[in-house]
């Protein structure tokens, strides 16, 4: 077990790298003008090479990326070049970073809550109401874009109940609709899933048997179906992880929470490259993280999926 | 071997339907067969015929569309075809009935160990709990000619072979300790080499615990070895039932003629194997007549008009066939079984 946990972080580690190598040379390809930012026009063309070269941008393009590696190794992610001019990219970004972590965890949390029993109470009760609501649910979430169903929730839901349009930190209240709409997708995710393998497990011969042993209906869902329900569905963890990632960008705009979302798409307009790098390696790392924790919990679960010792004996 | 006359189920006038796309099949069309305490009963036919239906029936697991629309299933004091709620099976699944499934490749659960499996029936049945469950589950382990059953019993079915996941499916019919195992075409899914094996375990078994037996197959050479009496099933009937000798050998159903023709190991070399024409019925009509009569070169016109009933020919051996009658005219069977049937004889009389 310990080898394969060590064989998969070894696998994640080169993942991150090659990630994080290949968005530092794309960002180099991009217009030197960006460095500038609205200084441009006041500068002299020697001034702005001065500039440039002060930023260590005329070096050749395998000493930067060099540089780079040696930095990160040391914790240090740079300092922003034109967001915040030289103010550390870990400052900046420990500053939202618990606002977005904060809203992203408990949104997973709340759709594993919900989904997973939405999906068991689906495939329980396959063909009554309750799973004729679910995918009702389930394809609305599906069909229709999240900033339609986001804005609905925040212009409709708030005046309804009479909410607070934007995030207010200090009002426990208006950390609620964010939070549902980040959400809503993940739990037409897991419900979708958790019931289609519910069903599936179901059909399967060895829960005839197990009926055919005498064993209690609610007995085979909760010992039998359940547990091989989540092994697929121990795949989809690091999916929701970034789909609540990207859900999140919208909805921390949509609210103006001081999450991490907005500071990306401002970061890679303003062409400051250390913190678009500092963000990618954060997101790709929860990405990866999500990918592991998924694959560890899968062997957890199955033993079938042995570690790396080769075929079963028979 | 039926040494008692004790009657442990009774199936009586059994009429099962089944609703499919808004229309109704009748799969099991009145069917009465009595099981005798300690006998092995094969029922065979083919794919199609009713008998996975059948049996399914006796142990509740019947299809949610499908329905016992007439008769009883006695057994004990319980009338079967009464049950409704799983509360009420649950007295008979397992602890009364147990099943041995068709398929060992998926009949296990993937993910737990072969031990807590056969361990859950042990509790649920016997009683038993902790370290008593444990040692009756190795038991049971050595019983279906399992070696090295501690280290067994911690190990997953994807650790086992297709033979060996078959013995532990038994192991686990076993563990309830039922009064009848089905056998539900338990060697199919098997290496031929594996067959035998498994075939000599559940007679085995069955002397061991007293077990009365109920295989369904369609595979003849499987009855040959284990049954002491055949059921042939035919389009949701049963058409004649006998002693395994009295079927194998004197068979009077056209039906079962054709049945025992197709046996590949009676085909000459060189010739094209016997097959029976046309196809079954459709069950979705009502059936007027012998359902067999369209396909039947021997058919009478009484065929197609009235459903024949049983004739007798021993005490033990029932056809349902108009060629029975008195009046009937005098029908041979193929040439190729009249010979098997005089070797056959020949052979069971020593």
């Amino acid at each position: 077990m310990l080898a394969y946990i060590g064989k998969r972080l070894l696998q994640s580690i080169i993942t991150l790298f090659i990630i994080i190598t290949v968005v530092f040379l794309l960002l180099r390809l991009l217009p030197e003008e960006g460095y500038l930012g609205a200084a441009a026009d006041k500068m002299t063309p020697e001034q702005q090479e001065i500039y440039l070269t002060n930023l260590g941008l005329r070096d050749p393009i395998i000493v930067q990326l060099g540089n780079f590696y040696l930095d990160l190794l040391q914790g240090d992610l740079g300092k922003s070049i034109t967001y915040r001019t030289d103010v550390p990219v870990v400052e900046i970004i420990a500053d939202k970073v618990m606002y977005s972590l904060m809203f992203g965890v408990a949104a997973i949390v709340l759709a594993l809550l919900v989904g997973v029993p939405l999906g068991i109470l689906m495939a329980q009760f396959k063909g009554r109401w309750i799973d004729s609501l679910g995918t009702g649910y389930i394809v609305f979430i599906v069909a229709v874009p999240s900033m339609v169903y986001f804005l609905l929730i925040q212009v409709y839901i708030s005046d309804f109940f009479n909410l607070p349009l934007l995030f207010d930190e200090n009002k426990p209240i208006t950390w609620l609709l964010p939070l549902i709409s980040l959400a809503l997708g993940p739990i037409a995710f897991y419900a979708m899933w958790m019931r289609r393998y519910m069903v599936d497990e179901l059909n399967k011969d060895y829960i005839k048997l197990a009926r055919a042993k005498g064993v209690k209906e609610r007995t085979i869902m909760f010992q039998h179906v359940m547990r091989n329900a989540f092994i697929p569905l121990a795949q989809f963890l690091p999916a929701t992880i970034l789909l609540t990632i990207t859900g999140s960008i919208y909805v921390e705009s949509l609210y103006s929470i001081p999450g991490m979302g907005g500071l990306l798409v401002d970061a890679i307009q303003r062409q400051d490259n250390p913190i678009v790098q500092a963000l990618v390696l954060l997101f790709s790392s929860l990405g990866i993280i999500g990918l592991f924790l998924g694959d560890v919990l899968m062997a957890l679960i199955d033993p079938r999926i042995k570690f790396g010792k080769g075929e079963s004996v028979r | 071997m039926v040494e008692t006359k004790e009657k442990i189920l009774s199936i009586k006038n059994l009429v099962i339907k089944f609703k499919l796309r808004g229309q109704v099949l009748t799969a099991i069309r009145d069917i009465s067969l009595d099981l005798y305490k300690g006998e092995s009963l094969a029922i065979v036919g083919e794919s199609g015929s009713g008998k996975s239906v059948l049996v399914k029936s006796i142990i509740g697991l019947l299809e949610k569309n499908g329905y016992i629309d007439q008769g009883k299933i006695l057994y004990g004091n319980y009338d079967l075809a009464q049950f409704k709620t799983e509360k009420d099976w649950l007295k008979i699944r397992g602890k009364e009935i147990a099943m041995v499934t068709q398929d060992p490749m998926t009949s296990l659960n993937p993910l737990k160990t072969i031990g807590k499996q056969i361990e859950e029936a042990v509790v649920l049945h016997q009683g038993l709990k902790g370290k008593e469950a444990y040692e009756k589950v190795l038991q049971l382990l050595r019983d279906v000619g399992i070696d090295d059953v501690e280290k067994r019993y911690k190990q997953y079915p994807h650790e086992f072979s297709g033979g060996m996941r078959q013995r532990i499916v038994i192991a686990i019919a076993i563990a309830c300790n039922p009064k009848i195992l089905i056998c539900d075409e338990p060697t199919t899914a098997l290496d031929v080499t594996i067959q035998a094996q498994i075939l000599q375990l559940l007679k085995n078994l069955q002397e061991k615990y007293e077990l009365t037996t109920i295989y369904i197959t369609h595979d003849l050479g499987v009855v040959a070895k284990v049954a002491d009496r055949i059921a042939v099933m035919y389009a949701g009937d049963i058409i004649e039932f006998g002693k395994t000798e009295e079927i194998f050998f004197n068979a009077k159903h056209p039906y079962t003629w054709a049945l025992i023709s197709s046996l590949p190991q009676l085909g000459e070399k060189g010739k094209e194997l016997y097959s029976i024409k046309g196809t079954p019925p459709n069950l979705f009509k009502e059936i007027k007549g012998d359902a067999f009569a369209p396909r039947n070169p021997y058919a009478l016109k009484i065929d197609y008009v009235e459903r024949p009933p049983y004739f007798k020919v021993s005490d033990t051996h029932y056809a349902k066939t108009w060629l029975l009658h008195p009046n009937a005219p005098k029908v041979e069977p193929p040439e190729i079984l009249k010979k098997f049937f005089k070797e056959g004889r020949q052979y069971a009389n020593g």
